[in-house]
């Protein structure tokens, strides 16, 4: 017998459940006074330096329905691609954006709508630099592990294509489902959690 | 953790076969929104690695206390009170300090505070449901509250959930997020939840259930249980080959 090794288990994960809202949007749900806002609803101050875009995401299940009870929360760099967290260690991230935000399904349509700048360019450990993306963080009823992906910006197409985890994934006609297309100042982003058109989550 | 540098390393993988699989036909709404397809695996970047902070001027003086956060002025919540507590640690067994802990729960009656719960048992007019506080230095943290009743879902004709208080945990990079859920020590309920029932392994489920701790309790007020949180643990950066531009 060997020394025994002292790690830990992660805590199991187990759906957010379909009352998600009550603890992360409480003031969004209807339960007003405990805080004075919800958490996470503002990711870009007026000061934040960047270009300002807005994005609009929807959540469709197996059979083509818009999943209305969902929690998104995004992490993203700032526009000279720093992350405001203390294991940035690269530098002082513009201190007028958060870089982290959490928005809700709209309850009667189920599409995400936030406000933000559009992100810089973060090096991969080999050095190479990653196209501008956001992180998503996906919870719901139904969904037993919270699903992680990244939402690309269709008019980086340069930078797309040269990507190092959109060029490591095997079926690249999956990478579509990766990359949100423009109008405007307007990008629109569908997460298909099944069928043909599912999006590529990852397990990081 | 005090006083030192933030940890910049990778984070563990995650074992997959510990948590609950996302396709798990005996909780019906996980058959339409499992993903079918293999989730793709990259090394952690600084994307990963990196995760927001919030500092504990955030909170508010009843922000961990349920008991008072929603009620009137001099009333307080129907149930029998407790105590929540307990640490914030990650694989390794380091304590996790500064990290945002949030919870949610139903009432005494099984009842939550939500347009969509129509279960019959009544709202509790001093009862909102959801509090939040951030661990201490060493990943200490703690709540009041009120015992949260079990109530029936529409599952199976008569499925149940044991009392749970939901939770949510931020860790130090963005992929140590975790939401999970916290039961009661002796509660027969537990073992016939389809939902406890996803998770695969029972030394996992027993890794959610609180132990009730008579030495923690504040007498003639409220007993308390003790709930532990393990988050991915990160690897160590002193030996890890740097290449140019990271
Ligand atoms: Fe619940």
């Amino acid at each position: 017998m060997a020394q025994k090794l002292t790690r830990l288990k992660e805590s199991a994960s187990q759906t957010a459940g379909p009352y998600v809202h009550i603890g992360l949007t409480p003031n969004l749900s209807g339960i007003t006074g405990v805080y004075p806002e919800d958490l996470g609803t503002r990711l870009a101050g007026e000061k934040a330096r960047g270009e300002r875009i807005r994005v609009e995401m929807r959540v469709f299940d197996g059979t083509g329905t818009p999943v209305k009870d969902t929690l998104i929360e995004l992490w993203q760099a700032d526009a000279d691609g720093l992350y405001n967290s203390p294991s940035e260690a690269r530098g002082a991230a513009d201190p007028h954006f958060a870089g982290w935000g959490r928005v809700a399904s709209d309850m009667e349509t189920g599409v995400l709508t936030f406000e933000t700048i559009k992100p810089g360019r973060v090096p991969f450990p080999d050095g190479r630099m990653m196209a501008p993306h956001i992180s998503l963080w996906i919870v719901a009823r139904g969904l037993n592990l919270g699903l992680a992906t990244r939402m690309y910006f269709a008019d980086e197409e340069e930078a797309n294509a040269k990507d190092p985890v959109l060029t490591r994934i095997e079926h690249q006609n999956r990478v579509p489902t990766l990359i949100a297309g423009r109008n405007g100042n307007t990008y629109t982003f569908d997460i298909h959690l099944q069928g043909d058109r599912e999006t590529v989550f990852f397990d990081i | 953790m005090k006083n030192e540098k933030p940890e910049t390393g990778a984070f563990f993988q995650r074992d997959r076969a510990w948590h609950p699989p996302m396709l798990t036909p005996g909780y019906k709404t996980s058959v339409s929104r499992a993903p079918q397809r293999a989730p793709i695996s990259f090394p952690g970047t600084l994307s990963e690695i990196t995760g927001p902070a919030f500092g504990h001027a955030m909170l508010g003086e009843h922000d961990n206390d349920l008991t008072q956060n929603f009620a009137r002025p001099g009333e307080s919540a129907i149930g029998p009170r407790i105590i929540v507590y307990g640490r914030v640690l990650d694989e390794r067994g380091i304590g996790l300090s500064n990290v945002l802990v949030e919870f949610w729960q139903a009432n005494a009656g099984g009842r939550y505070r939500h347009k969509k719960d129509g279960y019959l048992a009544p709202l509790d007019p001093n009862f909102g449901g959801c509090g939040r506080t951030i661990t201490d230095e060493e990943g200490n943290y703690s709540f009041l509250t009120v015992m949260p009743g079990p109530y029936p879902w529409p599952n199976g004709q008569n499925d149940w959930r044991p009392a749970h208080i939901h939770f949510s945990v931020f860790g130090h990079g963005f992929v140590q997020r975790l939401v999970t859920q916290m039961y009661f020590e002796g509660d027969p309920m537990i073992w016939l939840c389809p939902i406890v029932n996803t998770i695969p392994d029972r030394a996992a489920v027993e890794g959610l259930i609180a132990a009730l701790d008579m030495q923690a309790t504040v007498p003639m007020d409220a007993r308390a249980y003790k709930f532990d949180i393990v988050l991915r643990g990160r690897r160590s950066t002193l030996f890890e080959n740097r290449m140019e531009g990271n």
